[in-house]
């Protein structure tokens, strides 16, 4: 199996990711899908926003939380669909959606994030 | 005796008359619902679903703020339908699982030691949460300065 011998490199993208994740996506998540949208704190204006976005480290941050965050999706739910909902025989399609959606995602963070400003 | 090597057991592993089928159990589809500790690894484990959620819902905030004032402000109306918001609050309830989880793992995988002695478990998680807070109060303030 060739995949075996890559178990290493995708495992340390899931393990990159899941510190990325962890570290950054709740507060993030917190404010722009919870404190915002109730009014719980004053949401930032679109030039203000936009003004963020704009710096390139900025930009680089988004695009590696996206891109990890991703790889980190794509692992750890294939093994849920291995192990959680027995469903092996799948084996080839479950990889190919979830990596091919971890690369595809990356991609339009990529040209998103590099077209933007 | 013959010293066969697993891998050709297992592929003489088909069902004759004079061979007897290996014993294996059948594991439900729903092995996880049985105990708590099973249940916390699925759904540990589906907290993934909602990592990737969020970076969804962040792909087409950047592509709103891409395409100008109004298609930002129509995405901003959008994240304040309830079902949106009763999604991101799941979705945060799940990520913040994520979090807790992973920093707790941190300790078993990497356990340290000083001077010969292994250091507590809440000691090597502590940094990791000290960072999680400052990282968190950082960002709030990059986007609400």
């Amino acid at each position: 199996m060739a995949k075996q011998s890559n178990e290493a490199f995708f495992w340390v993208l899931f393990s990159a990711g899941g510190v990325v994740a962890a570290l950054l996506i709740p507060v993030q998540l917190f404010l722009f899908g919870v404190a915002f949208p109730l009014g719980w704190l004053p949401a930032p204006s679109y030039g203000s926003l936009m003004a963020v976005v704009s710096l390139p480290l900025v930009r680089l941050y988004l695009f590696v939380l996206c891109s990890l965050s991703l790889f980190h999706w794509a692992h750890r739910f294939r093994y849920t669909l291995y192990d959680g909902l027995r469903v092996k025989h799948l084996n080839e399609v479950i990889f190919t959606l979830c990596y091919g959606g971890a690369v595809i995602g990356t991609a339009v963070a990529g040209y998103l994030l590099w077209t933007i400003a | 005796m013959s010293a066969a090597k697993p891998e050709t057991i297992s592929a003489g592993a088909r069902y004759t008359e004079f061979h007897p089928r290996w014993y294996r159990r059948r594991v439900s589809v729903y092995w996880w619902l049985g105990q708590r500790q099973y249940l916390k690894f699925i759904l540990r484990e589906l907290s993934s679903v909602f990592v990737a959620l969020f970076v969804v819902e962040m792909l087409f905030q950047l592509a709103a703020l891409k395409n100008g004032p109004q298609a930002y402000a129509d995405f901003q109306s959008l994240l304040q339908s309830p079902f949106v918001i009763a999604l991101n609050i799941i979705a945060l309830l799940f990520v913040m699982f994520h979090a807790i989880t992973w920093f707790n793992l941190a300790p078993s995988a990497m356990p340290v030691r000083l001077g010969g002695r292994r250091v507590p478990a809440f000691m090597v998680a502590a940094p990791s949460y000290v960072m999680w807070i400052a990282i968190s109060v950082f960002v709030g303030w990059m986007v609400t300065r």
